[in-house]
């Protein structure tokens, strides 16, 4: 019997690795989905098979529930509320890990190794804090708790404080087997959990999400150990290194180490190196017709979104302006940052939501070199991920950071809302090239605008 | 007779490896339904709470128990969630030009 769960237990989890594997291109990934959902199908069968004496009507009626909120969210999410959703699903992983450990240790009659008692203590303590920390980011992105970072004097010394005391409990438990000196380190990790996600801003958030996923996933892979189970440790480690890949995709496209996110504090050094202006600067500004009419009588047009085209919603009109620029002839594609939207892939997603083709879609290392040979970038809802200055200004708080060389382009268009600077606060001097032309107003109201005019 | 905790350890490293080089050939378009399967996947931890949901010398509602039935609920919430927005998304990404 234990040979054969065994197995179940492996096929479940080659079938996980399967899953991630099809997201390698867009048409196998639906196979893999499914791949992913009958490895969990098989990973639960065996374990009721395994069990000993099981509370059936306490099991089926937690699965149950929880399906019915799991379908029903994934049904009614909007695609711009992803990022909230999963902080939400992280912080969910990380309760439950902390409550597997807690009735682990309530569990009467068994006795727990040495080694099984770190292990629950390490499972414990990263469930708590994925679960208090990604509470605070999901605040943070649905705007419940404002995005703006909280720094106090002392923050990192309350920490590694809290971080000793935890450390110091959890020996307590290991050497005495106190119940109350588990659940204070439980408490303390809760704590920590969220004196550590406060210094970090509005900003800096993809970052968060994505090592919150590797968290989830750590904190799964812990409880793995102390059941001694691989499904729960292969899968927990493939998350886990997953998220902390994802984290070092995003911290690179903008710039940042880790160690600086951690620490928090984006947006307070960069006002003083913002405003190096040199003498008055002139910027041209146009009408939707006029940009419209570039745009017609182009080739290549290039558009670069920016999370603000979610925001004001115009994603679906702007598909249906690049789809009436196809049909007279215009190559359109889209040029995605890495941090166009408010999580790793984001802006992907908005965009296929819209029907945008997906080959129409590429990415910054994709497409960067054909902008020198394009007639039109329209930039819209995006400021800091074309910014020059990232590659040539070396006083610029974001000198270094990948962007995106609409600049390069033959003519540029901007769609903004005033010529206000951008998330970072900083000047944009793509705003006063001879070959800029701005266009104030909302995004979707420009690109409505856009859509009549080539409609005319 | 090797200690459980070593082969559980050799099981996690060479996971590591395998999801590293797995999830460094995921198409950067597929970023967000990459993380939300993740989140299915960490739904794994419903095992971890199964297992607690046992008649204890012959109580069914136990401390235990009631803890690991909760810690069912919100990983269940993770699966079908999870699973869910992932097929809803990457049918987005499979949808053809009109």
């Amino acid at each position: 019997m234990e040979n054969i769960s065994a197995i179940l237990y492996l096929v479940a989890a080659v079938l996980f690795i399967l899953a991630l594997k099809g997201l390698s291109s867009p048409t196998s990934a639906i196979q893999g989905n499914r791949y992913g959902m009958l490895g969990m199908l098989i990973a639960v069968a065996t374990t009721f098979l395994v069990m000993d004496k099981p509370v059936l009507a306490l099991i089926a009626g937690a699965i149950v529930a929880g399906a019915a909120i799991g379908a029903w969210k994934a049904k009614t999410v909007e695609m711009t509320g992803m990022p909230e959703l999963v902080a939400a699903m992280h912080s969910l992983v990380g309760l439950s890990a902390v409550l597997i450990a807690v009735a682990a240790i309530f569990h009467s009659g068994v006795e727990h190794t040495g080694v099984q008692k770190v292990e629950l203590f390490i499972g414990a303590f990263i469930g708590a804090i994925t679960f208090t920390a990604s509470v605070v980011a999901y605040g943070k992105l649905s705007g419940k708790f404002g995005a703006k970072a909280v720094n106090f004097g002392g923050q990192h010394l309350l920490n590694l404080v809290l971080a000793l005391a935890m450390v110091g409990f959890g020996a307590a438990y290991f050497f005495t087997d106190s119940h109350a000196a588990f659940l204070m380190m439980v408490a303390i990790a809760l704590v920590l959990g969220v004196t550590l996600i406060i210094p970090i801003g509005g900003a800096d958030m993809p970052v968060v999400v994505s090592m919150l996923n590797s968290y989830s996933g750590w904190a799964a892979a812990g409880i793995g150990f102390t059941l001694n189970n691989p499904v729960l440790i292969i899968a927990g480690a493939c998350v886990g290194s997953s998220g902390a890949i994802l984290s070092y995709i995003m911290c690179k496209a903008m710039n940042r180490s880790i160690v600086s996110v951690l620490l928090g504090g984006f947006g307070a050094e960069v006002a003083a190196g913002a405003s190096a202006a040199s003498g008055p600067k002139n910027h041209k500004s146009g009408s939707a017709d006029d940009a419209a009419f570039l745009m017609g009588n182009a080739d290549s047009v290039i558009i670069v979104p920016g999370y603000g085209l979610a925001v004001s919603r115009a994603q679906h009109a702007l598909q249906e302006f690049a789809e009436l620029l196809h049909e007279q002839g215009v190559n359109v594609r889209y040029a995605i940052h890495p941090v166009a939207g408010r999580m790793p892939g984001h802006m992907n997603v908005l965009l296929a939501e819209a029907e945008v083709p997906y080959e129409q879609v590429q990415e910054m290392e994709e497409i960067n070199s054909d902008f020198a040979n394009t007639d039109v970038v329209l930039v819209i809802g995006a400021n800091d991920v074309v910014n020059p200055a990232a590659q040539k200004d070396k006083a610029s708080p974001i000198y270094g950071m990948p962007i995106l060389e609409a600049h390069k382009a033959r003519t540029v268009i901007v769609v903004k809302r005033s010529m206000n600077a951008g998330y970072a606060g900083l000047d944009n001097e793509l705003f006063y090239l001879d070959k800029t032309m701005m266009v104030f107003g909302d995004a979707k109201k420009v690109v409505e605008d856009l859509v009549k005019a080539v409609n005319h | 007779m090797v200690d459980p905790f070593i082969s559980s350890f050799t099981i996690f490293v060479l996971a590591v490896f395998v999801g590293y080089h797995v999830v460094w050939n995921v198409t950067p378009a597929l970023h967000t339904p990459l993380m939300a399967v993740t989140n299915a996947i960490s739904g794994i931890i419903i095992v971890g709470a199964m297992l607690q949901v046992v008649d204890i010398n012959g109580s069914q509602l136990t401390l235990t128990s009631v803890l690991g039935a909760i810690g069912i609920f919100l990983a269940s919430i993770n699966i079908f969630g999870g699973f869910m927005v992932t097929q809803r998304m990457l049918d987005m990404f499979k949808k053809k030009k009109k």
